[in-house]
């Protein structure tokens, strides 16, 4: 089965987030990238399957800071192909990234058809749209998303995959290939892959760039401000004897709902 | 006087000569001898090279205290000296038998037997009838009081009984001589013989060959044990191996001394060191009879199939070589000086480079890349410890100071830590030391990292503090943990080890000591308690400091009592190595912790279990609240002891209480 | 700008979800406050569901019933919503942020051109106008969106609203019958249920979870009764499995289950990192703890400095009190 990998930055949450001077967009000179978690399951989930029955991996991820680094850690971790969409210096947002995907994939050499493409099915910036389902509708292709396990049918026309239900419950579902299927959990954890193996693939491998066509779409949404939450740094102390706070805390729970 | 004996290898024997029948038997015997000798070193060949050669007579002078005086052995003193006389015994009747050997072989020379050579016979008569009672007090040992981690195997009573028989053999000739009994005499003059020629070529087949192994495994010793193996892809077949690292199998005796001191064998873990020793000789006894691997064909070509089966994974079980806290109890106790610490690290590389880890351990691995702390923290919250101070801890990337403080990654974001950090840094104040940190700079310095075995990224931590190091004025560092420590004092300089730019590295404890010896720091209020002191690993055997800590303890006012191992024998908390990064094992008996909490709890009179490593503390004050001894003993690090003690006001050692 | 409101009534083996009826709340503030007859209308896609429609507290129900929606199906859904929504054109599709109504939710737009907005945690009317309160980046970053254009299709958040009222009468039902191709390309088969055994913590809304402060293990009957009274299950931190108090089934943190549940109760934890790496994205909650500088008021949003032995009765009574 031949799998493409879809990889996004976000930035990394670990780390303060800061506001743009203009008050409705994030600072992103401060932000520090990282690979989107669930993508990093979905490229675990390519990578199983093809541990398991053969195929090629390709990785794709649109051109931003630090995407390197992870493209060669795709490599390092057994990816066959990485390929890099130069589209200048804009930022995407997820609806316009979705377009812009549908536009390239389709001219990159020898890449398309693919049986399966995949992705997170949801990523902690995506705003105006989710890029997996909306790339599947562009690319008119079946799409199943919040996605916990792959596996290949015989015949490679089908596969059958796993969707997350609540309270543990999984639906199993038939799906016709090539399909988009959004990511929420391989049924590993990501592999780490050594310091040295990276290392190793940043010498001896190379990273394919495609030029992007202009971008053609905008994002319909208008952020008006950005805010931060207010600060739960730290909790608020409820003073009283033990049946006085028991009240208070009875009296928060209900108003939440709880009790 | 006894009257001559006949010569025993010109006596004619149903006609034929002593010595045609001494040259068939030597023959056979040295023929087998050297045979094996070369299969085990063509195995040892096919492991990758690695320079043993270095500081030969450093090396000789290692061998010989530890060979002759058999310094470690004598350790557990009873089997100890028995071991001493069998060992001298040994000296004296090989000297004996290559001498008479050599003058059966060649009657012509005009040389006597050594045993009618007095300075030869009469030692003789003497350390055989001492190591005769050694085989005995052996024997008892073994098969009576057998301890753990001994093993009744044939093997062994072949060796004990051919050595007592090539004793008893030597001792009845000497007593047919007073006999005047020429016949008794000639018969077991050749029983001797024989039972030695026998015993050789017997030696390097049987498991007990570290006779002929370990003289050498001390010879070819780490000078610097617990230093890490070169930079490899780690090992899981016979071939991936040094072979220094398959002969730790051959120069094994299998005495048991590993797994007695192994902190994680003794928990219950799957580990064993002796156990994984004996594994790498099987390996290696193994490869005799299997083929070696063709030599490297084409790239093209299809992988050969190869000669070795893995030995990582098959043999030796990944949940073993996790258990390792990499404490060194067990190559500090090694009598043939193996090195077990390192053998366990080049197969962590091996499983680290196909990413069989747990998911915990790959976490934190991913979080030190990133973050460059395992806790997974903002770089910019490390020195959020410092909230709480009255007084600012100076930017050591801002301005010159003189003691660089590296802080290490517990003490900076371990909220169970975090106040004897400022405890520490409350005493330097005190001092008046003039000392800063690097703030968001610091990277965890990489020492457990590489016990991991996670060699790469601990290159990408050294580096990055290397360079940050090198934009910083500073003429020492200081740290309060053990394992930075260790790794920025011996790991950080090259590959060679050392420190960076040869910079004098201090733990805590070593500069408190100079701190109160020189009068920097005054002591206000006296401990007054009864404590007892934990060696951290990294401190105690790594780098043998044992006296500053306790001499300060003392300075501070504490009554300082031992637990019944200390020092080079100090159990260790469990927590070295990475392991405390792991999740627990299902079904251990007791975590090391505990055990030594617990060892603690039972030294009379102590109140209190002074240690001076972050990591020790939080594994000891989580191990008090699972052995209900929270009420009976208190975890105190040595900082906040400095720290009560040297206060001016009483309330401001209370701050962080 | 014309157009209902609608609420997608999501539904899942045999039963309406929690957020459905918070959904309906929020839409109807909504509809009220655009005024001028806008409607709040409730979507209900399924097979053999119509009885589903009678607990909606909406001005009508909408309802397709076709057998390739008897299960979640996102192709199928979104093939009927589209029609649907193209059909009345709508001025909003509110739709609860769950596994279920995810994948439709996320296809939708494509194949309209429609805007979407993503992890609304408020909605709200200024003028006539749509404005959603979104929280970003993982809760790090919120953002105040204003939303232009019709139909919008807003994915809501769990906890936006408390759960609207049954309503007195059912409301009006218009079926409506729609097209779907009978060669789907996306087809369920079954549900795999987990083996049952003890407890999922995972899978629970309110845990009550002790630490060392519960002191023996007769005290953690303390928990279990006041986890009852609140629907809830009893977990608990390291210690208390080392000592085997309780199944290794029940420990949360690092080397335990990480639980996201609406309450988070910590009695006598005094909160570990490792502990709190598990619990940490709870919804809410609340620490009681002796030691008022326990970590664990860190992460708490409601702390109190006390005796759990005390305290947990006293709140299993005060709950029983407020459901009476």
């Amino acid at each position: 089965m031949n799998i493409l990998v879809l990889m996004k930055m976000v930035p990394d949450i670990v780390e303060e987030l800061e506001i743009a001077p203009d008050g409705k967009s994030l600072d992103v000179e401060a932000v520090r990238p990282i690979v989107s978690e669930r993508d990093d399951h979905a490229l675990e989930q390519a990578l199983l399957l093809k541990d398991k029955s053969g195929g090629t991996v390709t990785v794709l991820a649109i051109e931003s800071r630090d995407v390197d680094e992870v493209l060669f850690t795709a490599l390092a971790k057994g990816a066959d192909r990485a390929i890099k969409v130069a589209a200048g210096e804009a930022i995407f947002t997820a609806a316009e990234a979705a377009a812009l995907l549908a536009r390239v994939l389709p001219a990159v050499p020898n890449l398309m058809p693919v049986q399966l493409v995949v992705t997170g099915c949801q990523a902690i910036d995506d705003l105006d749209g989710v890029v997996a389902p909306a790339l599947a509708e562009r690319l008119k292709l079946p799409y199943l998303g919040i996605v916990t396990g792959v596996e290949a049918e015989a015949d490679g026309s089908r596969a059958i995959v796993f969707k997350e239900y609540a309270g543990g419950t999984r639906g199993r579902y038939s799906v016709c290939l090539p399909a988009v299927l959004g990511v929420q959990a391989a049924p590993k954890p990501p592999r780490y892959v050594p310091v040295a193996k990276v290392r190793a693939a940043m010498k001896s491998r190379t990273l394919e760039c495609v030029e992007a066509p202009a971008q053609e779409e905008r994002s319909l949404l208008e952020i008006v401000s950005m805010t931060k939450p207010q600060a739960a740094g730290r909790a608020e102390m409820l003073e009283g004897s033990p049946e006085e706070v028991a009240s208070k805390v009875a009296e928060i729970l209900s108003s939440r709902g709880l009790a | 006087m006894s009257a001559p004996m006949p010569d025993p290898s010109l006596t004619r024997y149903l006609a034929v000569p002593g010595w045609v029948g001494l040259w068939v038997l030597a023959a056979v015997a040295i023929g087998l001898f050297v045979r094996r000798v070369y299969q085990l070193v063509r195995v040892l060949l096919r492991g990758r090279g690695e320079v043993r050669w270095d500081h030969v007579p450093r090396r000789l002078v290692m061998t010989v205290t530890n060979v002759f005086f058999q310094r470690r052995l004598v350790e557990e003193p009873v089997i100890g000296v028995a071991h001493l006389a069998i060992f001298w015994a040994f000296v004296f009747f090989a000297t004996s038998f290559w001498w008479n050997l050599v003058r059966g072989l060649l009657p012509f020379l005009p040389i006597p037997f050594s045993d009618d050579v007095p300075w030869m016979r009469y030692p003789m008569e003497i350390l055989g009838a001492l190591a005769l009672l050694g085989i005995v007090v052996a024997a008892v040992r073994r098969y009576i009081f057998t301890p753990q981690g001994l093993e009744r195997t044939r093997d062994a009573s072949t060796v004990l009984g051919l050595i007592a028989l090539l004793l008893v053999t030597f001792l009845v000739s000497q007593v047919a001589r007073e006999a005047n009994a020429s016949g008794l005499y000639l018969s077991m003059w050749w029983a001797h013989m024989a039972t030695v020629l026998f015993f050789l070529a017997y030696l390097p087949y049987s498991k007990h060959a570290h006779l002929l192994f370990a003289p050498f495994g001390v010879f070819f010793t780490s000078l610097k044990p617990g230093a890490m193996p070169a930079e490899s892809e780690g090992a899981s077949r016979l071939e991936e191996f040094t072979w220094r690292e398959l002969f730790n199998g051959l120069a094994c005796a299998e005495c048991g001394r590993c797994e007695r001191a192994c902190p994680a064998h003794a928990a219950g873990f799957a580990l064993s060191p002796k156990e994984l020793v004996h594994k790498v000789k099987e390996m290696v006894l193994g490869a005799v009879h299997a083929p070696a691997p063709a030599a490297a064909a084409a790239p093209s070509a299809a992988p050969a199939p190869p000669a070795a089966p893995p030995f990582v994974g098959e043999v030796v079980k990944p949940e073993e070589i996790w258990a390792c806290t990499t404490c060194l109890a067990c190559m500090t106790r090694c009598p043939v000086f193996n090195e077990h610490v390192p053998l366990i690290v080049e197969m962590r590389r091996y499983l680290v480079s196909q990413g069989e880890m747990e998911k915990r351990l790959q976490d934190v691995l991913v979080n030190l890349g990133r973050y460059g702390n395992s806790f997974g923290k903002s770089a910019r919250t490390r020195a959020s410890w410092t909230t709480g101070l009255d007084f600012p801890v100076r930017d050591a990337r801002k301005e010159a100071v003189e003691y660089l403080w590296i802080v290490g990654d517990y003490a900076s974001f371990d909220p169970r830590a975090q106040h004897v950090t400022r405890a520490a840094a409350r005493v330097f104040q005190r001092a008046g030391l003039d000392f800063g940190i690097l703030h968001e700079a610091e990277q965890n310095a990489g020492n457990d990292v590489r016990r991991i075995g996670e060699e790469g990224l601990f290159g990408v931590l050294r580096d990055k503090n290397l360079k940050t190091l090198a934009g910083v004025k500073f003429q020492k560092i200081v740290t309060t943990d053990p394992h930075t420590y260790h790794a920025v004092k011996h790991e950080y300089a090259g590959n060679g080890g050392g420190s960076p730019s040869g910079v004098e590295v201090l733990h805590f404890a070593e500069l408190l000591d100079r701190l109160l010896d020189s009068g920097r720091l005054t002591v206000t209020t006296p401990v007054g308690r009864t404590v007892t002191y934990h060696d951290p690993c990294y401190l105690g055997r790594y780098n043998g400091v044992y006296e500053a800590p306790r001499r300060t303890l003392a300075a501070l006012g504490a009554r300082v009592v031992e637990m019944p191992r200390s020092r080079d024998e100090a159990a260790c908390c469990g927590a070295g190595g990475g392991r405390i990064w792991m999740e627990d094992v299902a079904g251990i008996r007791e975590r090391p912790a505990e055990t030594r909490v617990k060892e603690a709890a039972g030294v009379r009179g102590v109140e209190a279990l002074v240690v001076s490593c972050p990591k020790d503390l939080v594994m000891f004050q989580d191990a008090l609240k699972t052995t209900q001894l929270e009420g009976s003993l208190a975890v105190q690090d040595l900082a906040q002891l400095a720290d009560a003690a040297s206060a001016t006001v009483r309330s401001d050692a209370h701050v962080d209480a | 700008m014309a157009g209902n409101i609608w609420v997608l009534a999501e539904h899942w083996r045999g039963r309406l979800s929690d957020l459905t009826p918070e959904l309906l709340t929020l839409g109807r503030e909504i509809a009220d406050g655009l005024g001028a007859g806008t409607k709040l209308e409730a979507v209900l896609l399924g097979h053999g569901a119509q009885g589903l429609a009678a607990g909606l507290a909406a001005d009508g129900v909408i309802s397709i019933d076709h057998a390739a929606l008897a299960e979640p199906n996102p192709e199928a859904s979104c093939l009927a919503l589209a029609a649907l929504i193209e059909q009345q054109k709508p001025r909003a599709v509110l739709v609860p942020l769950s596994n279920v109504a995810a994948d439709l939710f996320g296809l939708l737009p494509a194949r309209l051109t429609v805007s979407l907005v993503n992890f609304c945690r408020d909605l709200r009317a200024v003028d006539g106008r749509l404005e959603a309160l979104c929280v970003l980046y993982g809760g790090k970053l919120e953002a105040t969106v204003a939303i232009s254009g019709a139909p919008a299709i807003i994915g809501v958040l769990p906890g936006s609203r408390p759960a609207s009222a049954a309503p007195a009468s059912a409301p009006p039902v218009t079926e409506v019958t729609v097209e779907l191709p009978a060669d789907l390309r996306v087809r369920f088969e079954t549900y795999v249920d987990p083996e049952p055994g003890d407890v999922d913590v995972t899978q629970q809304d309110v845990l009550v979870s002790v630490g060392r402060g519960i002191q023996t293990q007769d005290n953690i009957a303390l928990a279990e009764e006041l986890a009852e009274a609140l629907g809830g299950a009893v977990s608990a931190s390291r210690p208390v499995i080392d000592q085997g108090w309780l199944p290794l089934t029940r420990q949360v943190g690092k080397s335990g289950a990480t639980v996201k549940p609406k309450l988070y109760l910590a009695a006598g934890i005094s909160g570990a990192p490792e502990h709190v790496e598990g619990m940490k994205g709870a919804a809410l909650i609340v620490a009681v703890n002796t030691d008022p500088h326990a970590p664990i008021f860190s992460v708490a949003h409601y702390g109190y400095a006390g005796d759990v032995l005390e305290f947990l009765p006293a709140l299993t009574a005060a709950v029983k009190a407020r459901k009476k």
